[in-house]
This record gives structure tokens, C-alpha cells and sequence, in this order.
């Protein structure tokens, strides 16, 4: 092997050893108890007693958590890639005068730049206003408002790439916008859709402020939840590593089913 | 019906959703936002009762002893998390573009960070920070140093955060970089080879114009997520302590959700999304001035 070969194993080696032991540390967590985790024990019995307080204790509400979570990013990832999808869509016509697409792309990043805590107070408030607070629909529909920018972008380019060709050759046959857009341009961003898609349910998943303050102890998320962990009087360790890692299930599958996706939808909302 | 409407009506149609949600979710907020920082907003056994105070609460601000620390310590955080990932990002993805390795394995393990909720980050450390059994203080004690209090001591705690998010976010500049430079056009760097061109020289003169647009983008993204920081700092120190690692979010979280003074939490979340905006607006001025005048 080459010296430059061998130099960048072991930079890449030692990265993702790095990245590697803080996970390891939560998981072996997971498995100790309490007394374990106090006395900092490396070599310890590994028992299922946090994930059995977690999943089966009648004072967790963690499945109900976990339920809540995946409501919330399933629906709200539906709603921002249907309307970055038909937006985007409408914007490839050409017949919208030049400004149209700049103003809601530039409205999309100013509000894609602005911390979302500057938002949550004023949520709270109307949600509260119209009745709507505590019910997943609040923050399923701020989630994806929230993520909605950067499924434009993503969704725009993708839109933007099918082939013009194809388009004209459908309306010219006397093909309607529904059939053109349903037959030719959604077959072929169905990848973007994808990656898109991948995204949005990872960062609603995620996402913490919002979630902290639009929900109450029904409709909190799984972050929420860990949080709640380390504010106990007495913090649960183990139960907190617990559904720490518990949390990260979508990620691993997302990570073994869709990598290929992520890097794409990570990679072109960036390089475009 | 629906198959016969006009291209005029199916383009409207199609924008529709997207102008309802910006409407209600994004614009009305900051619509009620700016309404509501004239006010002194309190709540009276359950009941919301509003004083107009004109610009008083705006008055408030300078000597508001969280905001401004808040501001400052964002903005240092953002530099430096951002400087040092961006270096750490690039040197790597550098290393490994020039070596021919193409690894899956390793851009998994990259990807994981990236993908975990920010709060499992926080948890993460906060285990290992731990003051009594943390391991990152068993480690030390192995070389005769003294427990430290990573997230209590006011030196160390906005440290532990930097280090904490440098380990967070470094993999995402690696990946975004690493993609660059895969696309760069190859026959540029046979030719420079060729010719003999030095190491330094190559990365100065031809690695670094070429992948500027790419830099600048992740530069972008960096900038923007790391002034959104909040999940860590809450589970971790909570602004603390005193106000080591208090930043913006949590300014506006604790005004809002703490000491419930809507009126006031709403004047200095309008002060900071106008300010951004501004910044945004004057960013992309000087950028279509300096294209025009390409």
C-alpha cells in the first residue's frame, strides 16, 4: 500500500472510532443498572430491566411516545413533499412571470434561516387560539411547514432536471396537466421523492424545540420524552440510554435501506 | 372536471398548499408576533390579559442581562464550531479523496450522527461528562488528573459544547466536502501532476478556486444550523452556568416558557428574525452585485 493509502485508514479509522464510542458508551448504558452506570462498571451483567421499565412499565409512556413520533413525522413528511412536489411542479411553467419563483425561493430560505425558536412562542399562542394546541395536528403541520423550504429546494431541482422533451411531446398528443404530471413527470423524480422524502421524516423525527413546546404529556414525541428523563428529580440514566437508543431505530434502517438517498438529498440540496 | 382545467388555473392550483401553509404557519406568526410585542401579556386564571405598552418592551432590551450575552455567545459559538468543522471536514475528505479509497462502511458510520435526534447527542455526552462517573473523567483519572465539572464549571462548560458539536456536525462537512471534490473534474489534477505541480501549490491554486462554490454552500449550512443551537445546550447545561453557554434560542425559550412573558419573548424573537432577514437580504445583495459585475 502507498503512504497515502495507509495515512487516510487510519485518519478515516480514527474518525470513525471517534464518531463510534459515544454511541457505544449510550448502548452499553442501555444494558446496565443504574448501580452499574453510578460506579461506572466497564465489565458489568447486562440486563434488560430499563428497556423492560421503558416498554412495559404502566408509568412509561414511551410506546405511546414512540406512537406519537411516528404519526407526527410520517404525516407531516406526506404533507411538505405533496406541496413542495405540486409547487414545484407549477413552477416549472414557464408562463409564471420571472419574479414569482425568486420571491418564494428567497421567502423560502429567509424563513429556512431563522431559528425556529423565534416561531414556537407565537405557535403556542394561535394554536391555543383556535383550540388546536395539544393535538398531533398542530405540530404535524408545523413540522411540515418547518421542513417545507428545504423540500422546495430539493424537490425544485429534481422537477427542474425532467426532461422538457417528454412534457411537450404529452401536451402536444393532447395529454391534460394532471395525466402529464401524474405519467411523465412523477415517474421519473420518483428518486427525489425518495431522498426528499428520507430527509423530512428524519428531521421531523428529530426535531426538539418545536416539539418541546406544542405538546403536553399525550402528544409528546420521543425527544421530548428523553429530555424528560434528565429533568426528573432523581435523573434516570438507564432509562434515558434506553430510549436513547431506541430512538435512533429509524435512523439505523434509514442508514441499512436508504444511505443512497440520504447522500443524494444531502448532496444535491447543497452542491446545486 | 378536473381534467379539463386551464394551464392558468392547474399552475395556481399547483401553488395553492404551499402559499396556504406559508401563509398560516410562517407569515401569521410573525404577523402576531409583531402585534403582540406592544403588549404586556399576562395570564390571569387562564385568561390572557393584554396591556399595550407602545415600544416598551423593545426598551427592555439593552438591559435584558440574557439576550445580549445570548447574542454574543451565538455568535462566537457559530465562528468557532464552524471554523474548526470546516477545517477538520475539508483536511480529511482532502486526505481521503487523494487515496482512492471508496469505503460504504465508512460513509455509514458518518452518516450516523447526522441522522440521530440533536437531544440523543445530548444525552449521549451528558453521560459522558458525568462529574462522578463519567467516563471522560475516569479516563483522565488514569493519568492522575482531578474530576473536572465539564457542564457546571463556567470555563469549561462552553468548551464541552464546542466539543460537543464539533463531534457532532464535522461528518456532515466531510460528506458535503468529500461529494465536491468527487466532482471536480479529474484531467485538471493528471495535468498538474504532470507537470510536477507541488502539493500546496495544486490545493491553493486549483483544489481551492474549484471547490469554492461547494465551500461556501456547506459554509452556509453550517452557519445557519449552528445558530439554531438548542437540543445540546438544553440537555446538557440549560444556558449555564450562569450564562457560560446562554445563546439566542434559549433566550426566547426561557422569556417565553419560563418566565411566561409573552410580550417581551415576542419583541426580542421579532428583533432577531428582522435582524436575520437583514443580514440575508444584504447577503444576497452584495452577491447579485458581485455576479452583475462579473
Amino acid at each position: 500500500m502507498k503512504r497515502g493509502a495507509i495515512l487516510s485508514h487510519l485518519m478515516l479509522g480514527l474518525s470513525a472510532f471517534v464518531i463510534l464510542l459515544p454511541f457505544g458508551w449510550i448502548v452499553l448504558s442501555a444494558f446496565k443498572r443504574q448501580i452499574d452506570i453510578v460506579t461506572s462498571k466497564v465489565i458489568f451483567t447486562p440486563v434488560m430491566l430499563n428497556f423492560d421499565e421503558l416498554l412495559f412499565s404502566r408509568s412509561s409512556t414511551f410506546l405511546d411516545n414512540f406512537t406519537n413520533s411516528l404519526i407526527v413525522a410520517g404525516a407531516s413528511t406526506a404533507i411538505a413533499l405533496f406541496t413542495a412536489t405540486t409547487a414545484a411542479f407549477s413552477l416549472r411553467q414557464k408562463a409564471w412571470a420571472g419574479w414569482v419563483p425568486t420571491v418564494l425561493l428567497t421567502f423560502s430560505m429567509i424563513y429556512y434561516m431563522t431559528p425556529q425558536m423565534t416561531l414556537v412562542g407565537s405557535w403556542y399562542q394561535l394554536f391555543r387560539a383556535i383550540g388546536l394546541n395539544n393535538t398531533l395536528f398542530a405540530i404535524i403541520i408545523t413540522h411540515a411547514t418547518v421542513n417545507l423550504p428545504m423540500a422546495l429546494w430539493l424537490m425544485n431541482s429534481f422537477v427542474a432536471d425532467a426532461p422538457r422533451e417528454l412534457e411537450e411531446a404529452a401536451v402536444i398528443d393532447g395529454c391534460s396537466r394532471l395525466k402529464t404530471f401524474t405519467h411523465v413527470i412523477l415517474p421519473v423524480i420518483v428518486p427525489g421523492l425518495m431522498a426528499t422524502g428520507v430527509l423530512m421524516f428524519v428531521f421531523s423525527w428529530n426535531e426538539f424545540p418545536v416539539a418541546l413546546a406544542l405538546t403536553t404529556k399525550e402528544t409528546a414525541t420521543v425527544p421530548v420524552s428523553i429530555a424528560k428523563f434528565a429533568q426528573d428529580f432523581e435523573v434516570k440514566h438507564g432509562a434515558m440510554a434506553a430510549a436513547a437508543t431506541l430512538s435512533t431505530i429509524p435512523a439505523i434502517l434509514m442508514i441499512i435501506f436508504a444511505t443512497k438517498y440520504i447522500v443524494r438529498g444531502l448532496t444535491s440540496g447543497a452542491l446545486k | 372536471m378536473i381534467e379539463n382545467l386551464s394551464d392558468r388555473r392547474w399552475r395556481r392550483l399547483g401553488i395553492t398548499p404551499l402559499l396556504l401553509l406559508y401563509g398560516l404557519i410562517a407569515i401569521l406568526p410573525v404577523l402576531n408576533l409583531f402585534w403582540s410585542s406592544f403588549f404586556s401579556i399576562d395570564w390571569v386564571a387562564g385568561a390572557e390579559q393584554r396591556e399595550f405598552v407602545g415600544l416598551g418592551n423593545y426598551a427592555r432590551i439593552p438591559s435584558d442581562s440574557f439576550y445580549g450575552v445570548g447574542a454574543a455567545n451565538t455568535v462566537f459559538f457559530a465562528v468557532t464550531t464552524v471554523v474548526i468543522q470546516m477545517v477538520l471536514g475539508f483536511a480529511l475528505a482532502l486526505v481521503v479523496s487523494r487515496s482512492k479509497i471508496r469505503s460504504n462502511a465508512y460513509r455509514t458510520i458518518f452518516i450516523l450522527p447526522i441522522l440521530i435526534p440533536g437531544i440523543v447527542v445530548g444525552a449521549i455526552w451528558r453521560l459522558m461528562f458525568d462529574v462522578d462517573f463519567g467516563v471522560i473523567n475516569q479516563v483522565i483519572g488514569l493519568v492522575g488528573i482531578e474530576p473536572l465539572a465539564w457542564t457546571a464549571r463556567a470555563g469549561l462548560a462552553m468548551l464541552s459544547i464546542i466539543v460537543v458539536d464539533i463531534w457532532h456536525w464535522t461528518p456532515f462537512v466531510f460528506l458535503l466536502l468529500f461529494a465536491g471534490l468527487q466532482g471536480l473534474p479529474e484531467d485538471v489534477f493528471e495535468a498538474a501532476r504532470v507537470d510536477g505541480t507541488p502539493f500546496w501549490r495544486e490545493l491553493w491554486c486549483i483544489t481551492l478556486p474549484l471547490m469554492l462554490p461547494t465551500l461556501v454552500v456547506t459554509l452556509l449550512f453550517r452557519i445557519i444550523l449552528a445558530f439554531k443551537v438548542f437540543d445540546e445546550i438544553y440537555l446538557l447545561t440549560s444556558g449555564g452556568p450562569g450564562t457560560a453557554t446562554e445563546v439566542i434560542s434559549f433566550s426566547i425559550f426561557r422569556t417565553f416558557f419560563i418566565a411566561d412573558d409573552v410580550g417581551y419573548g415576542s419583541a426580542i424573537s421579532f428583533t432577531t428574525m428582522f435582524v436575520i432577514a437583514l443580514l440575508i437580504v444584504i447577503a444576497l445583495g452584495v452577491q447579485a452585485r458581485a455576479r452583475a459585475s462579473q
